[in-house]
């Protein structure tokens, strides 16, 4: 049996995607994606509603395509990949973002985000990083053993910066993470998760309109004054401070959490952060474990709006394409032992910001939340240990973030 | 060595910044690449060919 589509015929034995991990190899790729990537960089997938666009795993396709005009995230197209049913249920009702916008107003929106990430602006935020990281650490010290990292530290780190730096009452962050989670599902039905992205929607644009009344020096009031310059609709405006609050906690907290586990799995390498007073090793060491983890899963979703000739296929017009950071990022063409999280290895190439114009809007605070967490964690408690068997570890296979529910550690 | 740059590719990643802060900076409001020396010193080459290379909408150029 054959399906026709956009003038290519497709076998009905296309592999399903997204693919699951081995769970005796939690850190790596799902292996079929792996063995895929060995005998080419893309190939055709089946994804929930029967339509077979491409998955690209090898490195220099995938960062190639990423920064290919030709390649859109315009999520209303035909032949878009979407994530779920519960993204194709709601294509007209999300208002355009940033996510969903290519070209010049991509760009529009684009700009109106990047002032609070600039490189040198994130780097005066340094020393309220390492404060708000001395703090927790400090109470996970006086506190019970064993203590859960992603509660304690994991989560709190850049919960409490990216709302110090958006201006959301941290009060409120029960609330988000709550609401952030539930749009956050990796199979979610339509009706599931209409709720918990809706009301999220709904806080962000009473935060907007209070902003208007009462302006501060934070990032939504940065959005809510061009609301009331008439760039953009209220609505635009919840939609961006919705992407960056979600992005800009559950990502980072993934981060720590599974990069600590990776780190506990590694003494040898932990070892060598500890070790290390050198800011360039320091940041090479977050870049190689953003590579080792890469925790954005079920792939970057893009479709061609020409036909694009790569890789030694031909990718159509109105063809989907999901571009997949994990096998990417453990090609052997591109990193030597894929397999071996090894800290001295220049892992610059990395692709867990993803590449081109989407690239992550806030990797400049990342990064310096990742490398002033993982590095103070390993000097103040350098006797950690993991309070559970290894294969105990509740690993987040179902949520578009990979990492880890809770990760208890003694020492 | 000499450096152009396209401001309107710009998607104020912040990569040049991050490789080579003496030859990129960034605007305050949007973040977008200023260009601090068009002809950077062979000090500042290795650098600046990485932030090239880094840049996520390809709008650094380098003409060796």
């Amino acid at each position: 049996m054959t399906d026709t589509l956009a003038g290519g015929k497709v076998s009905a034995d296309v592999p399903e995607y997204p693919m699951e991990r081995d769970v005796r190899c939690p850190f790596a790729p799902p292996q079929q994606m792996l063995d895929m990537n060995d005998s080419k960089p893309l190939s055709r997938v089946r994804i929930w509603n029967g339509t077979t666009p491409w998955l690209v795993t090898g490195h220099e396709v995938a960062r190639a395509l990423f920064a290919d005009s030709r390649v859109s995230v315009d999520d209303r197209r035909e032949g878009f990949p979407h994530w779920n049913e519960h993204m194709l249920a709601t294509v007209d009702k999300r208002p355009r973002s940033v996510f969903t916008s290519d070209a010049e107003e991509h760009t529009r929106f684009r700009r109106m985000l990047s002032k609070p990430f600039t490189f040198r602006r994130v780097e005066g935020l340094r020393s309220v990083i390492q404060e708000v990281t001395d703090e927790c650490i400090d109470e996970i010290l006086a506190g019970p053993q064993p203590a859960d990292m992603v509660a304690e530290l994991a989560l709190p780190v850049p919960t409490r910066v990216i709302s110090d730096m958006l201006g959301v009452p941290y009060e409120d962050h029960e609330f988000f993470q709550e609401h952030a989670n539930a749009g956050l599902a990796r199979y979610a039905a339509a009706d599931a998760m209409q709720k918990g992205a809706m009301s999220l929607h709904q806080y962000l644009i009473n935060l907007v309109e209070e902003k208007q009344a009462n302006p501060a020096e934070d990032a939504v009031s940065d959005l809510a004054e061009r609301v009331t310059a008439g760039e953009i609709s209220v609505k635009e405006a919840a939609q961006l401070g919705t992407g960056l609050l979600i992005a800009g906690h559950e990502t980072t907290a993934n981060m720590i959490g599974i990069g600590i586990l990776a780190l506990l799995e590694n003494p040898e390498q932990a070892a060598l952060l500890r070790d290390s007073n050198d800011p360039k090793f320091i940041a090479n060491a977050v870049e190689e474990l953003m590579r080792y983890l890469s925790i954005i899963q079920n792939g970057q979703r893009r479709v061609a709006i020409e036909d694009i000739e790569i890789g030694g296929e031909t990718i159509r017009a109105g063809e989907g394409i999901i571009l997949d950071l994990a096998p990417a990022n453990w090609d052997q063409h591109a990193f030597t032992h894929p397999e071996m999280l090894d800290l001295t290895r220049d892992a610059g190439q990395q692709l867990g910001f993803g590449y081109g114009r989407h690239q992550c809007v806030g990797q400049q605070l990342a990064r310096a939340e990742l490398q002033i967490v993982f590095h103070t964690l390993l000097r103040r408690i350098p006797t950690m240990r993991l309070a559970i068997p290894f294969d105990e570890v509740p690993f987040k296979h179902d949520r578009l973030a990979y990492g880890v529910y809770e990760l208890p550690v003694a020492w | 060595m000499r450096v152009t740059v396209d401001q309107d590719k710009c998607v104020s990643s912040g990569q040049c910044v991050l490789n080579a802060g003496e030859v990129f900076d960034q605007r305050d409001d949007d973040g977008v690449v200023e260009l601090l020396t068009a002809e950077p010193g062979p000090e500042h080459a290795e650098e600046t060919r990485n932030a090239a290379a880094a840049c996520p909408a390809l709008a650094i150029h380098i003409e060796e």
